[in-house]
């Protein structure tokens, strides 16, 4: 049975439904809501988990690595200065194989300080091992948490995994979902069955250090897991629409969704939030009869490079609307697409669009902009492009950066 | 595998360590076991025990035990007693009853009053069931004997070298067992590697007590103190018998059970031992630092009551 | 208790390590000098053996402590605790 309810509210029936052991909370906006709502759970009964009040994101992180490395089920949730301050122990959770799922109400970086949200957050740990879903609604901000438990913890796979969503603009908007049933989660989730624990009975040594004869091979098959993950995603996801009845991306193994992609010469790329507008402006431009189309990753890492490869086939202009930047260079979808597009054999023009950084809305007239502009490079030939022409922000408040810093 | 006459079977922490010889750390490691036994999780942050005893497929622990990064092994410890915790209220099979485990981190002084000090206020402030026990070498070892907040004043370290205009470390050490206290911790106790026994006896006192606490070991780096290895266990000795290393228990913030002295031996004797110290007693200046060291052991021997 | 854990290894999930593994490793060979016991003088006070970082002392079933020299890094703690001076160091001879 549907009900209206807010994307922290959703995210925490979701968490409440998995009914993980040790959940370790400390408060960031616009993340807080989720754990504030958790709390109340706890407090009147609803959830028997282990609640810890934490004195920081890096403890957060830290208590539930002991906890999952103990065999817990455990959460937690953060973004943006969080996020930063639990990488250090994320990064060594991957290492060590060690499940966590974390919520992630993405928000921009300092400096200078804001509350509001964008991708340079999760982008910024794009190379520590963790598996990062991205959502474009409620519904499957509530989904991804479910399917990131399943994955997380599959023994095969065994990593951390951030489920994102726009910080505000999907955390604090209200929508209609469909909340788990106790029947459905069962049949999806099992109960955690963890490869090692620290259990007395049988000891182990965890977070042994090694040298450079062992250590290139303990990390390649840390990403040999994390790039394995896609095939468990496409199972999940899969597994997810039988029991659910939702579907997200099906034909591209649960890791990127398309819409009016098939024989679209304009394809938009967008994580996310943004693409529910993304939608709109596609509609607008099929009434107008022009083949416009989105394509939407909903796994940044692993990433989903052959989905993607089949994806964005037979457009001939590309534009990666992104809510991130590598600084001193391009965002880093664009970044990523074009280096699989190279390896493809592609010759189809990518513009890189910056937009909504911190919390800056995304209008359609935004995106009617990137997609004018995508239209403006149709056919041509990348090389035709010049580097700094590939990169746009849209917009860009020209008149409140002084000549010298332009 | 080895002499066939030794029997390391029992041995909860293993020969084989690649600690150096005559460290005092490697020896808290073996008391702590011998009195924890195998119903035990360690948690240990990153220095050097972990990286001797640890090199991947190498463990020299019986133990379970898990590192993760510098500063959060008292928060790792923590999960894992939540974990524990949550695993007999809501039953789960397969896992030793909370009750049967000690939840123990083994520290160097670096992660402990430095790096870690946000770690382990919040596991002492949330109560967990963890005895923290920090081996004090007084530096940070494991990279090079560099200066930390427990290192004495007048060291010279790698960081706070002597030198012309320099007599070492100029700040005074943080005193760690205070701050514990403040959190209001039941059992706080300082200890020695020269009293085993005492040592010994305050691990298995502290197990027994639910909730958080908190012991701290002198334990002597001959590489980074340059002393000869054979005399580790003396100069520790020496820290207890001048009073610059008091010990003793702190019971609900009540300072019990001192180990008293009929005599307190001068620094001096303590100070000479180590070439750390070497230059107080050759450079111009030297003399003020060796009185400052003498003050202190005498602030301790009244506030903590040392003098029989 | 252990195997060798060199043999035939594959990285394990999370390189996760069994148990008392670093016997395989013979700091024996660090040794400058060697701990002689003279079993005449020693009177079974077992310090050598408590104060030994390497656990490479031990009380033998016939009471007498004797040197793991597998193991035993020659720090000399032994000879310096033991209260009848027992224990001799001796140079290495390689």
């Amino acid at each position: 049975m549907t009900k209206i309810m807010t994307g922290y509210e959703a995210v925490a029936e979701a968490v409440k439904a998995c009914n993980p052991d040790v959940i370790p909370a400390y408060p960031i906006t616009p993340q807080t809501d989720i754990v504030e709502r958790i709390s109340e759970m706890v407090a009147d009964g609803e959830l028997t988990s282990e609640y810890v009040r934490v004195d920081s994101e890096f403890n957060a992180a830290s208590t539930a690595i002991g906890a999952s490395a103990a065999g817990a089920r455990t959460f937690t949730a953060t973004c943006s200065q969080g996020l930063k301050l639990m990488s250090e122990p994320l990064f060594s959770a991957a290492g060590m194989r060690l499940p966590l799922v974390l919520a992630i109400a993405n928000r921009s970086l300092s400096a200078p300080l804001s509350i509001w949200g964008d991708h340079t957050d999760t982008f910024a740990e794009r190379d520590g091992g963790m598996i990062q879903f991205y959502a474009e609604d409620l519904q499957e901000a509530m989904d991804n948490i479910a399917i990131a438990y399943r994955v997380a913890e599959d023994k095969d796979i065994s990593l951390p995994a951030l489920s994102c969503l726009d910080g505000f603009i999907l955390t604090h908007v209200q929508e209609e979902v469909d909340p788990f049933t106790q029947k459905e989660i069962e049949e999806f989730l099992p109960e955690r069955d963890p490869v090692n624990t620290l259990d007395p009975s049988d000891p182990t040594t965890m977070g042994a250090y090694a040298r450079p004869e062992h250590w290139t091979e303990t990390r390649y098959v840390v990403h040999r897991a994390v790039k394995r993950s896609k095939e468990k995603i496409g199972k999940a996801v899969e597994e997810f629409a039988d029991i659910f009845d939702r579907e997200y991306g099906l034909e591209y193994n649960g890791l990127v969704e398309t819409y009016r992609a098939d024989d679209a010469e304009v394809l938009i790329v967008a994580l996310g939030s943004v693409c529910g507008t993304t939608r709109y402006v596609v509609d607008e431009y099929r009434d107008m009869g022009e083949k416009v189309g989105m394509v939407r990753p909903r796994v940044y890492r692993p990433f989903p490079e052959k989905e993607l490869a089949r994806a964005l086939e037979g457009a001939e202009s590309i534009a990666v609307m992104e809510k991130d930047i590598s600084l001193g260079y391009q965002g880093g979808l664009a970044i990523d697409i074009k280096s699989m597009l190279y390896s493809n054999g592609s010759k189809i023009p990518v513009l890189n669009y910056i937009v909504g950084l911190a919390g800056r809305d995304v209008s359609k007239e935004n995106i009617r902009n990137v997609v004018e502009g995508a239209k403006e490079v149709k056919g041509k030939d990348p090389t035709d492009l010049d580097f700094d022409d590939e990169e746009r922000w849209e917009p860009l408040r020209k008149e409140l950066i002084s000549e010298d810093d332009m | 595998m080895g002499d066939d006459r030794f029997n390391h079977e029992e041995d909860l922490f293993c020969p084989g360590h690649r600690a150096c010889p005559g460290c005092g750390a490697a020896l808290t490691s073996k008391f702590v076991t011998e009195v924890t036994g195998p119903n035990t999780i360690m948690s240990m942050p990153t220095g050097c025990m972990e990286v001797t005893t640890t090199p991947y497929p190498e463990s020299a622990w019986g133990i379970s035990w898990i590192h993760n990064i510098f500063e959060n092994a008292a928060a790792v410890a923590g999960g894992i007693e939540r974990a524990y915790r949550s695993f007999k209220r809501r039953g789960k099979k397969g896992y030793t009853d909370y009750d049967d485990v000690n939840f123990v981190v083994l520290a160097g002084d670096g992660a402990t009053f430095d790096i870690g000090i946000r770690s382990l206020s919040g596991m002492m402030e949330r109560g967990h069931d963890v005895l923290y026990i920090c081996y004090d070498n007084e530096a940070y070892m494991n990279t090079g004997i560099q200066r930390s907040s427990s290192t004495p004043i007048g060291a010279s370290t790698t960081t706070s070298p002597a030198g012309k205009e320099s007599l070492g470390e100029d700040i005074h050490k943080k005193d760690m067992p205070s701050i514990a206290a403040a959190h209001g911790l039941e059992y706080i106790a300082t200890a020695s590697i020269a009293y085993p026994e005492d040592f010994k006896k305050k691990v298995e006192k502290a197990l027994e007590i639910e909730g958080p606490k908190y012991i701290q070991i002198f334990a002597p780096c001959p590489r980074g103190w340059r002393h000869e290895s054979k005399n580790s266990i003396k100069i520790a000795r020496l820290a207890v018998e001048t009073g610059l290393y008091p010990i003793y228990e702190m019971e609900n913030g009540e300072i019990t059970n001192v180990k008293k002295l009929k005599e307190r031996k001068p620094v001096e004797e303590y100070l000479k031992a180590q070439g750390r110290f070497k230059h107080l007693f050759k450079q111009e200046g030297g003399d003020k630092v060796v009185e400052e060291l003498q003050s202190i052991a005498d602030h301790n021997a009244k506030k903590i009551g040392i003098d029989k | 208790m252990s195997k060798d854990p060199y043999k035939d290894l594959k990285i394990t999930k999370g390189a996760v390590v069994r148990p008392g593994t670093t016997l395989v490793n013979k700091t024996g060979s660090w040794r400058s000098e060697r701990p002689i016991v003279d079993h005449e003088k020693c009177v079974g006070c077992g310090n050598c053996e408590k104060f030994c970082p390497d656990m490479a002392i031990k009380e033998m079933e016939n009471g007498r402590f004797e040197v793991d020299l597998e193991y035993c890094k020659g720090c000399g703690i032994c000879a310096e605790e033991c209260p009848v001076k027992a224990i001799e160091m001796e140079k290495e001879e390689r």
